[in-house]
């Protein structure tokens, strides 16, 4: 087999992120093969890093992703503070607790996203509108804590940049409200509907064992039935000292992870309410004038899984190394062992089961095998897979 | 189950220093020969995850930190290997032992110039197919 087919599909857009190139390798129905090509969107971070004053990597590293844009930011403040003692003796008790309602903020606003594109993708557009629609209120309250809807600027080593004023909590309280009743009805949408069922369960399975070897993390890990969580193996802002559950299913199929994301947003949003309730007065910065030379490790349960930083310090306000580790980096890896197998309408789900950006599927061509050629592109896919939704549908009628 | 004085035990006096950075953080150095029997240890006995590995150009050579994650107790190994030859640096891959490690492997391969000894499929993973050979964007200029 020639891996010298290359074909690029699907636009190169500058608002997307990660670019990632499957190369799916068919015989008939069957996926026999794939190749993940990524690198499109390299833009030297870690090396540009290096020549940037500490202060100034958290408005970098936010940047990676416009996504998970507070997880980056955090994840490398915390290696900072790693080296000054750790988080806890270091910031004040107020910016813990802001800090841990927007990580969790950013969990909901970023699971919906994915809720919706897999509803795209199964050719429930439906979902896909909803989903988004709820999203709304959620980069509002972004704005109303931050100013930003997305690459929040709120984190800085020992501290917080911005606080949350008083007179905002009720309004942000009431935003909680009303998402509850839209969640509970995705709940409703999804878990209870026999075709999603048909179309999820069983499909693009990651058992344990490969969810071990392949080293997955986040939502990709707990539905395969491995029990971590970063915000409960190592907590970090309050997440140790609010009452919330880590979601883990056994199934390892793409409806094990639908439910992880939807029951973890109710965690989320309990998380939130508490950390306003229970939220001190006082200080949100520690002011830290130096650091000193040594090495830290930063880790954050993002969306997507365990987002690590690795930094090294040589008491100039310079880094010496920064390393940046994505969950998706580990987890769309994965994609060799859970879409290989799968037919051709089941790779597209499979592929953005693991929660990358949605332009990965934009990035997908299918090579027959016999003779080399190119047979479909990505949104050929996604039409295959959503006219497999529609069959099933009139089956269950 | 106490991993930290497994580890010890089990390594003995392979390890050449162990650094205990806080209740959370530990590192230790081994030579780069006792890569592949520590990783074994590390994942396959002890169960840690392998979170990720990190390489840095020092002055006394090029360093590797493989990142060990033990989940259950929030513990977190890092295993510190340095190649002191940066003409050649070499290392045996952990790849054949757990697939999870394939594409940092490419990664340090590709942006420091280090050879895993028997990775299955060392290509480029993030750099273009017309970046010039033998350039290395994470090696320091003046050093080398």
């Amino acid at each position: 087999m020639s891996h010298k087919v290359i074909v690029p599909i699907g636009p190169y857009h500058p608002l997307q992120e990660e670019p990632e190139f499957f190369q799916l390798y068919v015989e008939g129905e069957k996926v026999v093969d794939i190749d993940i090509i990524i690198g499109y969107n390299h833009r030297g971070i870690e090396k540009l890093s290096e020549s940037k004053h500490i202060d100034q990597v958290p408005f970098l590293v936010e940047r990676i992703c416009g996504i998970c844009s507070s997880s980056h930011p955090y994840a490398y403040v915390l290696a900072v503070e790693d080296i000054l003692g750790g988080e806890a003796s270091v910031v004040p008790e107020r910016a813990l607790y802001i800090r841990t309602i927007i990580d969790e903020l950013q969990r909901i606003h970023s699971h919906l996203l994915w809720l919706g594109l897999a509803g795209h993708f199964i050719g429930y557009n439906t979902v896909w509108m909803w989903a988004w629609k709820y999203r709304e209120p959620v980069l509002d309250m972004f704005e109303m804590v931050t100013g930003n809807r997305n690459n929040y600027a709120m984190f800085k080593v020992g501290g917080v940049r911005r606080d949350i004023k008083d007179e905002d909590i009720p309004v942000l309280k009431k935003a909680l409200d009303d998402l509850v009743p839209a969640l509970g009805m995705f709940r409703g949408a999804v878990m209870d509907d026999p075709v999603i069922q048909a179309r999820l369960k069983n499909v693009g399975v990651l058992t344990k064992e490969q969810a071990i070897d392949w080293c997955v993390i986040g939502p990709t890990a707990r539905a395969s039935g491995v029990n971590i969580d970063v915000r409960r193996d190592e907590p970090y802002g309050v997440t140790d000292k609010i009452n919330w559950n880590v979601i883990v299913e056994k199934e390892g199929d793409i409806f094990s992870k639908t439910v992880v994301r939807i029951l973890e947003m109710y965690e989320s949003v309990s998380m939130i309410r508490q950390c306003l309730d229970k939220m001190p007065k006082g200080s949100i910065d520690a002011d830290i004038q130096d650091i000193p030379p040594g090495e830290g490790i930063g880790r954050v349960e993002a969306p997507r899984g365990e987002c690590f930083h690795y930094v090294k310090t040589d008491g100039t306000n310079r880094l010496i190394r920064h390393k940046v580790r994505a969950p998706s980096f580990m987890n769309v890896a994965s994609n060799k062992v859970a879409a290989v197998g799968g037919t051709i309408s089941d790779a597209t789900i499979t592929l953005a089961a693991v929660d990358p950006c949605y332009c990965c599927t934009e990035r997908v061509a299918v090579i027959n095998k016999i003779d080399n050629k190119k047979i479909l592109n990505g949104w050929d896919l996604i039409r295959l897979s959503q006219e497999k939704t529609q069959k099933l549908k009139l089956q269950k009628r | 189950m106490d991993v930290r004085s497994a580890i010890k035990d089990k390594l003995g006096n392979k390890i050449i220093d162990w650094q205990e950075k806080s209740t959370r953080r530990s590192y230790f150095s081994i030579k780069k020969e006792h890569i592949l029997e520590t990783v074994k240890l590390l994942f396959h006995t002890l169960g840690l995850r392998f979170s990720i590995a990190s390489a840095t150009d020092m002055p006394e050579g090029l360093e590797i930190l493989y990142h060990f994650s033990f989940d259950a107790a929030g513990e977190f190994y890092s295993v510190r290997v340095i190649i002191p030859d940066k003409a050649h640096p070499e290392v045996d891959s952990i790849t054949p032992l757990f697939p999870g490690a394939e594409w940092i492997e490419r990664e340090m391969w590709e942006l420091l110039g280090i050879n895993f000894k028997g990775h299955p499929n060392l290509k480029r993973l993030l750099l273009s197919e017309d970046w010039p050979e033998g350039e290395y964007p994470l090696r320091h200029k003046d050093e080398s």
